[in-house]
């Protein structure tokens, strides 16, 4: 059968098991768009900003576990896509980029809207490819979608000439085997080094797990749960790993790092055992190496062998794929209790409800604390959650507790402004039965909100609330501490959002107060296609506690107590 | 912490024989921030496999941070760090020298023969040296000669293989078919 490489790129998409796919047209990927006529059984979800397709992607491939993909045309196309891919790269999310490229002949000519683009994207993909011969198309692309998410997952990019797309071959699928010699992820790990783990869990009277993203991506939610339990271990959890262990559970003591947990930060500078999993010791969350977490004794699994070491030097480091490592230590894991080690954070859990506003009568003001915890229990803690950048983002990690893996979809590593709405999107293309609400900030949602189009053309169903403070928050917050109160560049006009989403045709309304939420998710749940809800916050809040910047993890700055002043 | 101080650590890469490969690697040691002393790159026997070898100044900690930020690129097949184990180096120099006058002439001779060197070319005005051998010696051998005058110098970078019976090579044989170069200069200028 001849086919064109368009039809080449499709028919191996097809067989991928790809049912969508988020993109944007232009000249030289126009051969893969025409094919696309003959290919209906993949859909095309035609973005309004390339970055919004990446991040569809990405929002896609996070919620479903499968590979996102999103296409684009050569030049700005693929320029634009460039800030969803270097945040699926941050959060090792599994998503393949096709990009059109000028002719091969054209190459290096400066032709019209050719960028490199292989070359600009070489740092911020786990792999990538320009395609110079036509034969290496079905083989490129296969390696493509297993290297995007096998491993530590990660964004691959194929770059295609548009000569390539035209030209025709015998087709012949290469259903051989993957070789790629330089690319074998690791397994499982040695019995020395499950015995030298062991052997610190057993000893260890004040452990703590530091569980992340990994343990989510590799399935080892169970695993957890059993190894926390029987050996009675607290879990701490990063901002990617919220739903690794459910969060109502009484061994999870809660987020850790900059906005984390008092109780989390506490224990882990008190610990005398980390069993980090799936997690990457983020300067986030360690605050200060120098004196982080100094009495404790380190266990780092990761299936990255680039992590071990890099920011924290541990004691025991394995290098294997997190589920099939806790399968060879958990046999060997004897009971414990650790009970005054668990009161001792219980404590610090009673200090943090003290000073908590959500236990606070606040009178006629609406916090945002207040909206994301409403909207927690009114969407019954079950809702897929997908979060923009700044304050409403920390607030959700705060305040909505998860109880399943996948339920929070956030840009941890890049903190991406813009990713919410179209990642939500994707979110909801992947699991249409799930209600999914996207929580973004004024700030954020300005940044790529003409996805409203998109959601309203592909009538995806995603809930938008809008955590409107009128402030870039979260800098407002930094420059209150840190910059003697110099508000400059973060007050922000916007639009009335409720008037915008109409003009797209989507609904939408305007809380002002508390007694408002219940309603507005009714109102929510009640629109069929995509609706928007804007809650109308006080502007100048803080999210607490807060490690500033390395400093030592333990000196966070906590919100006051009643009746105590502010630092 | 285990870091000691820094030094000289020889990390031999086997690597895919497909282009940008080297792009990759020299964007790995400028996004990690790690510096590199020399590298080099060269064909093996085997068509699809090339051989580089990396001269970096690092701590025992950070030549094994580049160790694994190099396996984790899909081209690299294997590394090597060879200064770990028995190996033999090599850095080839090529250093051209005032001549012009009987005692830097004899002066040349004389210290080229202490040298696993030799001149490869001389004329009226200046004389190539040539040297193959240690890195330490062609330091030693440069700085012998700096008071005649060096005008020109180019180094290749050190070279290095372990020595006795590990070997490091790759049986892999690639499954794509290789891109006929000859066809890669015929592609036509079309319309963009
Ligand atoms: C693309 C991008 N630009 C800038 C920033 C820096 N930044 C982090 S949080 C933030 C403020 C976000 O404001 P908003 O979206 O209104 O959310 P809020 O903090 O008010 O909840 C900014 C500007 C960023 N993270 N991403
Ligand atoms: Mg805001």
């Amino acid at each position: 059968m001849k086919l064109s490489g368009a039809e080449i790129v499709l028919e191996c998409l097809k067989r991928e098991g790809v049912e969508v796919m988020f993109g944007y047209p232009g000249g030289a990927i126009l051969p893969t768009y025409d094919a696309m006529t003959k290919y209906p059984e993949i859909h095309h979800v035609l973005v309004r900003h390339e970055q919004g397709a990446a991040h569809m992607a990405d929002g896609y491939a996070r919620a479903s576990g499968k590979v996102g993909v999103a296409i684009a045309t050569s030049g700005p196309g693929a320029t634009n896509l460039v800030t969803g891919i270097a945040t699926a790269m941050m959060d090792s999310s599994p998503i393949v980029c096709i990009t059109g490229q000028v002719t091969r002949g054209a190459i290096g000519s400066d032709a019209f809207q050719e960028t490199d683009v292989t070359g600009v994207t070489l740092p911020i993909t786990k792999h990538n490819y320009l395609v110079m011969d036509i034969h290496e198309l079905p083989y490129i692309i296969r390696e493509a979608f297993y290297i995007a998410r096998s491993g530590r997952p990660g964004p691959v990019l194929i770059d295609i000439p548009k000569d390539i797309q035209t030209e025709k071959i015998e087709f012949v699928y290469p259903e051989d085997a993957i070789r790629l010699p330089g690319y074998q992820p690791p397994q499982t790990a040695s019995d020395k080094e499950i015995k030298a783990a062991l052997e610190l869990i057993h000893e260890a009277k004040r452990p703590i797990i530091l569980a992340g993203h990994g343990v989510m991506l590799s399935g080892a939610v169970q695993q957890l749960q059993e190894l926390a339990e029987r050996a009675q271990i607290p879990v701490a959890l990063t901002l990617l790993g919220k739903g690794a262990m459910p969060e109502n559970h009484p061994l999870t003591i809660g987020m850790m790092g900059m906005h984390g947990e008092a109780a989390s930060n506490l224990a882990i500078q008190e610990a005398d055992l980390l069993i980090a999993l799936g997690m990457r010791f983020d300067d986030r969350v360690t605050g200060n190496l120098k004196t982080y977490a100094r009495s404790a004794k380190k266990i780092h699994v990761d299936i990255d062998a680039s992590e071990i070491n890099k920011n924290v030097h541990v004691d025991v480091g394995i290098v294997g794929d997190l589920r099939a490592v806790m399968d060879q230590l958990l046999p060997g894991v004897k009971g414990a209790s650790h009970a005054e080690w668990l009161n001792r954070i219980r404590d610090w859990h009673e200090d943090a409800d003290e000073r908590d506003i959500i236990n606070r009568d606040t009178g006629d003001e609406l916090w945002g604390a207040q909206v994301i915890n409403d909207l927690w229990k009114f969407t019954g803690g079950n809702a897929i959650t997908v979060t923009d950048v700044g304050q409403h983002q920390m607030l959700e990690a705060q305040y909505y507790p998860h109880q399943r893996p996948a339920s929070m979809i956030t840009s941890g590593g890049l903190g991406t402004m813009g990713f919410g709405l179209p990642a939500a999107m994707g979110a909801k293309v992947a699991r249409p039965d799930e209600e999914i609400w996207a929580i973004v900030g004024d700030g954020g949602f300005q940044m790529t909100l003409c996805e409203l189009a998109t959601a309203k053309q592909e009538n995806i169903k995603v809930n938008i609330a809008i955590i409107n403070n009128n402030y870039l928050g979260m800098v407002r917050q930094w420059q209150e501490f840190f910059y003697e109160q110099r508000y400059h560049a973060t007050p922000m006009f916007s639009p009335d959002f409720v008037k915008l989403a109409e003009a797209y045709g989507i609904p939408a309304m305007r809380v002002e107060r508390r007694d408002q939420i219940e309603e507005s998710v009714a109102f929510a749940r009640s629109v069929e296609g995509p609706v928007l809800i804007e809650y109308a916050v006080e502007a100048e809040d803080i999210v607490y506690p807060m490690v500033p910047a390395g400093a030592d993890l333990d000196k966070m700055i906590r919100r006051p107590k009643p009746g105590e002043s502010a630092r | 912490m285990p870091d000691h101080k820094p030094k000289k650590h020889l990390l031999v890469a086997l690597v895919e024989n497909k282009p940008g490969v080297l792009n990759r690697v020299a964007s790995l040691f400028r996004r990690r921030n790690f510096n590199v002393d020399s590298l080099t790159v060269g064909r093996t026997h085997k068509p699809h496999l090339s051989r580089m070898t990396i001269a970096v100044d690092a701590t025992r900690g950070d030549a094994f941070k580049i160790h694994m930020n190099l396996l984790k690129l899909i081209n690299v097949v294997d590394v090597a760090n060879v200064s770990n184990e028995p190996h033999v180096s090599r850095d080839l120099a090529l250093i051209k020298v005032r001549a012009n006058d009987a005692e830097s002439r004899n002066g040349l001779t004389l210290i080229c023969e202490r040298y696993p060197a030799r001149i490869v070319d001389i004329g009226p005005e200046v004389a190539i040296v040539e040297i193959t051998a240690q890195e330490d010696q062609v330091e030693a051998l440069i700085n012998e000669l700096k008071p005649i005058g060096i005008l020109e110098l180019v180094r290749t970078g050190v070279v290095a293989m372990g020595r006795g019976v590990r070997i490091l090579d790759s049986d892999y044989e690639p499954v794509r078919p290789i891109t006929a170069t000859s066809e890669a200069k015929s592609f036509e200028v079309y319309s963009v």
